[in-house]
């Protein structure tokens, strides 16, 4: 090996797509990156994607996965539009992600997979490195396969781990090129290989073999340098929505005193709830994996019911499994948190997909006038915050609370801020007291309009509940026609009145804009960007964000009427317009695209500045 | 009749009471609304005169129900009760009980809430065995929505639904249970309150899910269902009471006996013709549930010979007991939860 003098250029930001088969372990290695990028102190962002198949057909285009990572020196929103590398392990990689490749990007490709047959698997007629396909890219074309094993011959395993480690040849060589601190990859590959000695040394050395190739070899000549971003002061890591949602409720249980019970079914993307959920038993976490979506809703339903904090996760169709439970919910005015990670759909959709299609089913999906607050978590980190606020409306005002993120946020990724724990809030039940005289099980606290929670072992509060209507007040059974009507009027006013116990809408409007851009949840990191992007090209924008679907800040409407005009962008066909225009007359520009992914910066950056223009 | 496996079992967590009570303390104010004659009167009776005998506060006893005529059992219990969602009770009552030791949790159902629209939720609660008692009032019609056939009505029946007959197998909710790893599987009639209520008490100190099937007669879509079974004139020659431990006799003078038949399953003959040694001895107990599903199959529905009584009743560790071990073992092996430190576990930096 020659000594190669490397230059080294500053970045302000890089986005990095990792992309192979589904075995290839992408998702690994651009986890192990993204942990190496938190640790050097760089804002980041991340998106996986990946098929719903869990080995589909090697070396074809649906069997492609990708990791996307967007880091930077300053603060960033978004997992970045358009990559700046692109990591290609196979034939398909590069075919299935090239079309988001900007001219002059990096293009890493592993040659060894680039046969004939591979080839041809993916309908390349001809092998694109060796024509004038790729001639606008700058292209490392690196046997990447064979280096590792090569760089493997002294240890004792197999052929097939060996090659199996090319994922970690190609993580040290990026390592290197971007300048990444490497001990933390090499303490994970000490702990996950731990039984495994000789597979845990032969990762090791296939990383090492990566860092070094990048710094002898003459075809890298450049070394990149992002410096850290300046953050907050305070202890991080870096979180995905899923984990952050699953803490937020252990979190909901310490401060409010209350044993969390999760009621779960597998379901993609919220399965990783459960399994986060079922590792912390001894915070008084129950979990239940339950034989379907509606047991899983009964049992959390049940376990309100005894003084539990009932929560139940699901995701795409298991929403609609769980729709009468949350009736019932809303009918015996118990709390509950429902937690709908929201997937591509109808049906089964996009499985692992993002979307945000479930809005109307969660605010209108019951029979009845059955009305639930619902709260969205607008970044994966929030997902905490978002569950602790979802606690607290359930347990304040005794009733059931849609928590929708979606398949965006629960699996990607920044770092978040530890919050200080004895700063967050205290959830108090406030649980009826035994000894009353004529309880009245369903008369009302005159501000919130809650009922008690009187549970079962409570002396004296002995009483029956269920989805029959009740009297108000006595909660006996009642058909009593001008009851009814006054219980529906009752329900939805102690709902509507939890906007008074809410945030006002807060609107970022520096320049005094004509045009506002109104979002909620998983759009917000692409709205901001999008909002910077106009301002820095000199135009005026204001921006907003919904945290509460239901109900919505005391002050929207105002906000609403405070501009000339409003756009809408969403992940569905205008379900929060749809909203705002019933409810405000105000007739929103709505801009929509479902294509499982989050939107990009640019192409809101557009849009919006197409209605800044159309003044 | 029966003899306990563990003791006080299901029990032994839910708080006892000194003062003494009676069946009116069990009633509600609420005007009981079934039909006049219904069958659901003696049950509630039965098991109204019954719960004083456990001792138990009457706090700490929670009834919870799906939707049909006899899930509007809560409401006229004075305990704590939960009229749910059709067929969806043993999964609401698997949250409680499964959260809440400190109480005896009762399932009230019919044969449409438990076996048509709620038979997922019935089986995996019982082969969960989860701290729950199920009353299966089993009428074989739909009675709340007027007379419709039932899972457990026979092949055949006429009804508003079924003009010309209904086309489906009926389900034997004993064979069921037994098939759906049940620990404790029990049959009982809504007329024959002593039995009813000896069958109640075993149920209440088992560990785990006990199925009770009580054959309760809808007066009005399904009369004289179980006619054979309560006519005084027949009943003995057709009634099996299974007691574990004793050889099976039927008949008014004992006369019938179950043997064992040339197809492994077992047949009747008459007691004075077979070798006392060969006649069947009923084992509850017994871990191989091959016995007391063979019981279960001599139902006809002629009623030519029907078992009542327990025909399983095995220990095995409550889903609730077990899912409490592992929270205490997490407590033992990693300490108690430090919110401070979950959310700072993992890979983490300290800026500034």
């Amino acid at each position: 090996m020659t000594n190669v003098t490397k230059q080294v250029q500053q970045l302000d930001r890089v986005i990095i797509r990792f992309a192979g088969d589904s075995g290839d372990g992408m998702q690994l290695t651009g986890d192990r990156f993204t942990q190496e990028t938190a640790s050097f102190g760089n804002d980041l962002s991340t998106l996986p994607n990946f098929p719903a198949e869990i080995r589909a057909p090697a070396g074809t285009l649906p069997g492609v996965s990708s990791f996307q990572l967007h880091f930077a020196d300053h603060d960033i929103l978004t997992p970045g539009d358009a990559p700046d590398v692109l990591v290609a392990m196979n034939p398909a990689a590069l075919k299935a992600n090239l079309g988001d490749l900007p001219r002059g990007a990096g293009l890493i490709v592993n040659t060894d997979e680039f046969t004939k047959r591979n080839l041809a698997k993916v309908g390349y007629a001809a092998n694109p490195l060796e024509g004038e396909v790729l001639a606008e890219y700058r292209v490392h074309a690196l046997p990447l396969t064979s280096m590792t094993v090569g760089a493997l011959g002294d240890f004792d395993i197999s052929k097939k781990d060996a090659e199996r480690a090319k994922n970690m040849f190609a993580l040290g060589l990026l390592s290197w090129m971007y300048n990444r601190p490497t001990e933390g990859t090499l303490n994970f590959l000490e702990r996950k290989f731990a039984k495994k000695p000789e597979i845990m040394k032969a990762n090791i050395a296939a990383f090492q073999a990566g860092w070094s190739y990048g710094e002898t070899t003459e075809a890298f000549s450049v070394q990149y340098e992002v410096r850290p971003a300046e953050q907050e002061p305070g202890l991080y890591r870096n979180i995905t929505g899923n984990v952050a949602l699953a803490y937020g409720l252990v979190a909901a249980g310490q401060r409010s005193g209350l044993p969390v019970f999760l009621g779960s079914y597998p379901i993609t993307p919220a399965s990783d709830i459960l399994h986060e959920l079922s590792k912390h038993k001894r915070f008084g976490v129950r979990t239940f994996q339950a034989e379907d979506e509606i047991a899983a809703a009964g049992a959390a339903l049940g376990a309100s019911f005894g003084g539990s904090l009932g929560v139940t996760t699901t995701s795409g169709p298991g929403i609609a499994l769980k729709s009468e439970t949350i009736g019932l919910a809303v009918a015996t005015e118990l709390p509950m948190i429902v937690i709908d990670v929201q997937r591509a759909g109808p049906s089964t959709g996009l499985p692992t997909k993002t979307e945000q299609a479930d809005l109307l089913q969660v605010l209108y999906g019951r029979n009845g006038e059955a009305p639930v607050p619902v709260v969205a978590p607008q970044s994966p980190s929030d997902c905490f915050d978002a569950a602790l606020e979802a606690a607290r409306i359930a347990v304040k005002y005794r009733t059931p609370v849609v928590l929708l993120s979606d398949g965006y946020l629960a699996n990607g990724s920044e770092p978040w801020l530890l919050p200080d724990v004895e700063s967050l809030p205290r959830i108090d039940p406030e649980f009826a007291a035994a000894g009353q005289e004529d309880f009245q099980p369903f008369k009302r606290d005159p501000e919130t309009l809650a009922r008690p929670w009187a549970v079962p072992g409570t002396p004296g509060l002995e009483h029956r509940i269920g989805g029959l209507e009740k009297a108000d007040g006595s909660g006996n059974i009642s058909y009593d026609p001008d009851n009814h009507d006054l219980m529906t009027r009752l329900r939805q006013a102690k709902i509507d009145g939890i906007a008074n116990d809410i945030a006002p809408l807060r609107v970022d409007d520096p320049d005094g804009a004509r045009v506002l851009v109104l979002g909620w949840g998983c759009t917000y990191g692409s709205i901001s960007a999008a909002v910077r992007r106009v301002r820095r090209a000199g135009g005026q924008i204001a921006q907003a964000h919904l945290r509460h679907l239901n109900p919505f800040p005391a002050n929207l409407a105002e906000v609403l009427r405070s501009y000339d005009k409003v756009v809408v962008p969403e992940i569905n066909l205008g379900q929060l317009a749809l909203l705002l225009r019933g409810k405000y007359l105000v007739d929103v520009i709505s801009y929509n695209r479902m294509r499982g992914l989050p939107f990009k910066a640019e192409e809101l950056a557009g849009v919006i500045q197409d209605v800044i223009d159309s003044d | 009749m029966t003899e306990l496996l563990n003791g006080d079992g299901a029990l032994s967590l839910v708080p006892k009471t000194d003062v003494k009570q009676t069946a009116k303390d069990f009633k509600t104010d609420q005007e009981v609304r079934w039909c006049p004659g219904c069958g659901d009167y003696a049950i509630l009776a039965a098991v109204q005169g019954f719960l004083p005998e456990l001792g138990l506060r009457r706090e700490n006893i929670t009834f919870v129900s799906g939707i049909g005529c006899s899930s509007r059992f809560p409401y006229y219990m004075n305990t704590y009760g939960f009229h749910s969602i059709h067929g969806r009770a043993p999964a609401i009552a698997t949250g409680l009980a499964a959260s809440r030791p400190d109480l005896s949790v009762w399932v009230v159902t019919g044969d449409g809430d438990a076996l048509s629209i709620g038979g997922n939720h019935l089986i995996h609660a019982l082969r969960r065995n989860v701290n729950l008692k199920i009353l299966l009032f089993n009428n074989r019609i739909y009675g709340l929505t007027k007379g419709q056939y039932s899972p457990t009505s026979e092949v055949g029946k006429i009804t508003k639904s079924t003009p010309m007959g209904s086309l489906d197998s009926p389900f034997n909710p004993i064979s069921l249970a037994i098939g759906a790893e049940g620990t404790f599987v029990a049959r009982t009639i809504d007329s024959d309150r002593k039995h009813l209520q000896s069958v109640l008490r075993a149920a209440a100190q088992h560990e785990g899910t006990a199925l009770v099937e009580i054959y309760q007669n809808c007066n009005i879509f399904n009369d004289g269902a179980f006619d054979p079974l309560k006519d005084a004139a027949v009943r003995d020659d057709v009634t099996v009471r299974l007691e574990h431990g004793e050889p099976i006799l039927f008949g008014a003078e004992r006369q019938k006996a179950l043997v064992r038949g040339a197809n492994g399953g077992f047949e009747v003959a008459e007691a004075a013709d077979v070798d006392p040694a060969s006649i069947v001895v009923h084992d509850a107990h017994n871990p191989d549930p091959s016995q007391a599903f063979a019981l279960s199959r001599l139902d006809s529905p002629a009623f030519e010979h029907t078992p009542i009584g327990i025909f399983r009743q095995v220990a095995r560790p409550s889903y609730d007991q077990l899912m409490r071990e592992q929270m205490e073992e997490a407590v033992e092996q990693q300490g108690p939860g430090d919110l401070a430190a979950l959310l700072g576990s993992g890979d983490t930096w300290r800026i500034g």
